[in-house]
């Protein structure tokens, strides 16, 4: 069954628009619980409350506050708060275009499906474009009420659109130090890239599979029935020894491997 | 069951151990990202900040945290009751290692797969080992795959190596993210020769080589900022509470944190 667009808006590249459907990329997995209360095994519920004299504070009187050092807030009202929403825009502005690799991994946060609303020349035009330019836009928009930053890309044969996270949200590399302590020596270096090359392969993400979600389900499946199995407590293991001798015998026992494979 | 960001005090997000091959290399887990500051709190009529809390709907009671319980709804209302002991106990002990077990090329990965990344910093005694695959992996341009459980959750990582530092980016799984026939986008077709040029030229004109985070606008948090410095002239819109034993109610500098325990001298 096809899925419904979340969103449609259209891409903005100078004086050119492109208008396009948003499709979430995302089908979450998770098990979801719910909090129950404890004696009547039931749903519960949320309010706020004073935390010193434990009384509900009910919505109506709720403020909201932004804390400009410890203790002190600046009080915002809801009118106030309301001004500050972005006008409403179906732009997807492109600002400019930069090489695939030059956005590292930090930054990406949700990939969104772009799908073209009525005029698909255009849209496979401009997958085409960016696959032949190897290109990524910058891009930014309002989306119900909110402004956004992200990335457009071509992927296969559709365009994707990626919410980024914001300038000073990421922490990089550069901001850090280095580890202390003794460096590694060319004989460690030269087994650890041996190891390392062992191990090398191509990305498949298929391979993966969440066998932690299946055994979780399972679990639920059989106490629901009332025969929930006695699971065994966790042992702490005991860790190892010097880093050379270790790095040896973990590329003979991959050889072993391999030979047996062969 | 959603990872939290909460990092009261500077403790790490998770320790646990990173391996290749036979070689353990103890680990502690921070988040790479900073809490956004714009966050607004929710205060009482007198300023003071309120805190959530459970209720039952039926009683109206309040509840604590060792009166609620996680259930799994098996049938409309009806719940299979799911302890964090259990939840604990379902993960075999290979799985709480991250191991890795394939290297690919760092930049083969298509960005729909990252979620979330945090630091790996080494624990006291392992930082030789840390520096061996930082140095090996950064070297030779590859990431490393493995798939482990924290805190009642599977997750599927990529270890990175930069600037000596590890960092590991959580993915989605193959099976969470939709296909375009899932969504039913159209079957691509042919683009006349003409409009690919015409595009192909707008991104000429437009490109840089080098990516610039300060494109990235964000205005929400800017048009917020300048409104809260504006009110803040004004003293009587300014509320001043006293926070007696909110120990945990710290501003938490992530950056020294993890300097720290990189092992930077003071």
């Amino acid at each position: 069954m096809a899925a419904r667009a979340i969103w449609k808006g259209q891409l903005k590249l100078g004086t050119t628009r492109v208008p396009v459907k948003l499709y979430s990329a995302v089908q979450d997995r998770t098990v979801r619980f719910h909090v129950l209360d404890d004696r009547q095994k039931k749903r519960v519920k949320q309010h706020m409350i004073d935390p010193d004299s434990g009384d509900e504070v009910p919505t109506e009187e709720i403020q909201k506050g932004y804390e400009i050092e410890p203790g002190r807030y600046v009080i915002l009202t809801a009118e106030e708060l309301e001004k500050l929403q972005p006008p409403a825009s179906r732009d997807i502005e492109i600002v400019e275009f930069v090489p695939q690799t030059k956005i590292s991994q930090q930054w990406y946060e949700r990939p969104y499906y772009l799908g073209p609303d009525g005029d698909e020349k255009d849209y496979f035009a401009l997958v085409d474009a960016l696959q032949n330019k190897e290109s990524e836009g910058i891009a930014n928009w309002v989306m119900r009420n909110k402004y956004y930053s992200g990335a457009l890309r071509a992927v296969d044969d559709y365009l994707f659109l990626f919410t980024l996270r914001d300038a000073n949200e990421v922490i990089l590399a550069d901001e850090l130090t280095k580890p202390s302590g003794a460096a590694p020596t060319q004989k460690e270096l030269a087994m650890a890239k041996q190891l390392v090359d062992m191990l090398q392969g191509e990305f498949n993400p298929k391979e993966y599979k969440d066998e932690y979600r299946e055994r979780v389900m399972e679990f639920i499946e059989k106490k629901a029935k009332g025969h929930a199995p006695r699971l065994k407590a966790v042992k702490a293991k005991p860790k190892t020894t010097a880093l050379d001798s270790v790095l040896a015998k973990s590329i003979e026992s991959l050889r072993k491997k391999e030979k047996r494979a062969a | 069951m959603e990872a939290e960001e909460e990092n009261a005090g500077g403790r790490p997000f998770w320790s646990g151990t990173l391996t290749f091959g036979l070689v353990s290399v103890p680990v502690s887990l921070f988040p790479a990202q900073r809490s956004t500051r714009t966050s607004l709190r929710m205060l009482g009529p007198d300023g003071q900040p309120l805190a959530r809390k459970y209720f039952a709907e039926k009683t109206g009671k309040d509840l604590d945290a060792d009166e609620v319980v996680r259930g799994y709804e098996i049938n409309k209302e009806k719940f299979v009751i799911v302890t964090d002991e259990e939840l604990e106990r379902l993960a075999p002990e290979k799985t709480r290692d991250i191991d890795l077990k394939q290297f690919v090329p760092a930049d083969s990965i298509p960005p729909i797969y990252f979620e979330r990344g945090y630091f790996l910093t080494p624990a006291a005694g392992s930082q030789k080992a840390y520096k061996l695959l930082a140095e090996t992996m950064e070297k030779s341009g590859l990431a490393g795959i493995a798939t482990f459980v924290m805190r009642g959750k599977e997750y599927l990582v990529a270890i990175f190596s930069e600037k000596g530092i590890l960092r590991a980016e959580t993915m989605r799984f193959a099976d969470e993210l939709r296909s375009p026939s899932d969504i039913g986008l159209p079957k691509k077709k042919e683009a006349p020769k003409a409009t690919l040029h015409k595009f192909e030229k707008l991104i000429s004109t437009r490109s840089k080589k080098q990516f610039s985070p300060s494109k990235l606008e964000d205005k929400q948090t800017e048009s917020l900022l300048k409104l809260v410095k504006k009110k803040q002239a004004n003293r009587a819109n300014v509320v001043k509470v006293e926070e007696e034993g909110d120990k945990d109610h710290k501003v938490v500098d992530l950056v020294q944190i993890l300097k720290k325990s990189l092992g930077a001298r003071k």
